[in-house]
């Protein structure tokens, strides 16, 4: 009898549990939403092309897609502008990586070079990096180099940005306690504000590697002979649309493969933090 | 006896916004070397700043600090302190918290862990070393933020309200156990709180500070003997002593209440 009644209102407690705000939802749950949302949208894509609502010039259908896919990595050597495109976008954004890490900590956490530099990028990070392609032609080239400019141009002023913020947001206390332990300036730079702002780094290196992708195609527009940028703009002189699709859709997979690459690791990085703050 | 700690004529003005912030008026005192001296003063008196100043995180207006017969004005490894809120390296294990300024000095990581095990005992925590910060409650941070000033064998330990946030029970069983890990090096100690059970328990001598701006304005003996054991907290002369500091302490806080 009691179980009867005591039942219904724990379900019922449980689905207006999941309303709360930073509730936290069952593993399997999340598993399952996040499939459904993109069973959703390829059931929205089926209806509208299999039941023929868009023209297939427009909008081809998921088997179009697959076929032009599969036709793409046998006949056309998609792994080649796989290859090249991993590589542009890795050497870009890693080359900014290399520089505005460091530079970002010492923005961050020296009011000195904050000061001397940060109007300066201030200024630079609201160009957008496609308008430096002309110039980046003159000085570099048509090759790789200037691909690999655009894309660092794109991430790098953002991320020092991003990175100096992670560095001025370490907690004062955390510098005082370390100096009152008797550190000195520099040992505070590489045992506290270092070790402090890791898990910020990381994740900004994350984002902008996002970044640096979704100005890919942007880089590859103009003179390149691969990648996945050329293959889409190919596509669409050819309307190939079918192709343009593949090529997005690819993009999104590498995104997402190395998203899920950096979370695990972050938390493979830091036990240490708390799982309660993160979720 | 020869002063460890010497305070002379310090005052700090904070250049606020609208106007100037005194927080702290011509403050002079000493502490002997060994000696257990507290402070007591209402909430926003300028005990912070003055324990601040001590360790050099901030410069004073006027007046000097001195360690023996040094002068000092920059932080350094001999005055440890433990502070009011949670400083613990969250991405250290408790061990390596406690070793932090051995490792600075650069003692061997042998050496260093034998003397952040010795004082990790000490704390009751050794079954913690592996531990984060994040696993431990607030009584465990601060025991560990303790031991990491003692580890670091400074020659003036300062503490700012290291149990104001503890529960009254937990508060009482800290100050007991502050008092057996001191009884073993003697160390110099200055104070902060704003209990006054705590400030007479733990001390051979009490300052009492005014209301903002914060000054001293009196000095009471501790008689009673050592080691402590908190059922001296029932005697009649902790009774009496408390009568004349609870006296002492709410003009101020009522000073301070009107002065908002
Ligand atoms: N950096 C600062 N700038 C301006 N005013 C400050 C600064 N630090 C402290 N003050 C002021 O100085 C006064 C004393 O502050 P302090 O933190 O030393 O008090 P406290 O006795 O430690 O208080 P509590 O018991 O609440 O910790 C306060 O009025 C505070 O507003
Ligand atoms: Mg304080």
């Amino acid at each position: 009898m009691s179980m009867q009644i005591s039942r219904p209102a724990r379900r019922s407690g449980g689905f207006r549990k999941l309303w709360r705000p930073k509730e936290k939802i069952p593993q399997a749950l999340a598993v399952v939403l996040g499939s459904s949302a993109f069973a959703l949208v390829l059931l929205a894509w089926s209806v509208l092309t299999y039941g023929g609502f868009v023209p297939p010039l427009f909008l081809p259908s998921p088997t179009e897609v697959i076929v032009s896919g599969y036709r793409a990595f046998t006949q056309f050597g998609l792994w080649n502008d796989i290859a090249a495109s991993v590589y542009r976008v890795s050497a870009g954004w890693f080359l900014a990586a290399l520089l505005g890490v460091p530079l970002g900590i010492l923005m961050g956490s020296l009011r000195v070079v904050a000061a001397f530099i940060e109007p300066l990028i201030g200024f630079i990070r609201y160009m957008p990096a496609s308008a430096f392609i002309p110039l980046l032609i003159l000085w570099v080239g048509i090759d790789d180099s200037e691909k690999i400019a655009v894309i660092f141009i794109g991430t790098f002023f953002q991320l020092v940005i991003m990175i100096a913020d992670v560095a001025k947001n370490v907690p004062k206390d955390l510098l005082e306690s370390s100096y009152t332990l008797g550190a000195r300036p520099g040992q505070v730079l590489w045992r506290i504000l270092l070790p402090a702002s890791l898990p910020g780094i990381v994740d900004t290196l994350r984002i902008t590697l996002g970044w640096a992708w979704t100005y890919l195609v942007v880089a590859e527009l103009v003179a390149a002979a691969s990648g996945l940028g050329h293959m889409i703009m190919d596509a669409q002189r050819y309307l190939r649309t079918a192709n343009i699709i593949v090529g997005i859709v690819i993009i999104g997979l590498l995104g997402m493969v190395l998203d899920l690459f950096f979370k695990m690791l972050h938390r493979g990085l830091f036990p240490w933090m708390s799982r309660e703050g993160k979720g | 006896m020869s002063a460890k700690l010497r305070v002379e004529g310090v005052s700090k003005v904070f250049a606020a916004k609208r106007q100037p912030v005194t927080a702290l008026e011509d403050t002079s005192f000493s502490a002997a070397e060994g000696e257990f001296v507290t402070i007591l003063g209402p909430s926003g008196c300028g005990k912070s700043t003055l324990l601040r100043i001590i360790a050099g995180l901030e410069e004073p207006s006027s007046g000097s600090i001195w360690i023996g017969d040094r002068p000092v004005n920059e932080p350094g490894a001999d005055r440890g302190m433990v502070f009011q809120s949670y400083t613990l390296f969250p991405w250290l294990s408790v061990l390596d918290n406690i070793g932090f300024g051995l490792r600075l000095k650069g003692s061997s990581r042998p050496e260093r862990d034998r003397i952040a095990r010795h004082y990790l005992e000490k704390i009751g925590l050794a079954e913690f070393a592996r531990a984060y910060p994040s696993e431990l409650s607030g009584g465990m941070k601060q025991r560990v933020a303790i031991a990491r000033a003692l580890a670091n064998d400074p020659e003036v330990l300062l503490m700012d309200e290291p149990f104001g946030a503890l529960d009254a029970q937990t508060r009482m069983l800290m100050q007991e156990l502050l008092l057996q890990v001191w009884e073993e090096s003697h160390k110099t100690v200055l104070f902060v709180t704003h209990d006054v059970e705590e400030a007479i328990f733990m001390a051979d001598r009490v300052y009492v500070m005014t209301a903002r701006p914060g000054r001293l304005k009196a000095e009471i003996n501790v008689p009673l003997p050592r080691p402590r054991t908190y059922e001296m907290k029932s005697e009649p002369v902790f009774a009496q002593l408390k009568k004349t500091l609870m006296d002492l302490i709410r003009q101020e806080s009522w000073r301070a209440l009107n002065a908002i």
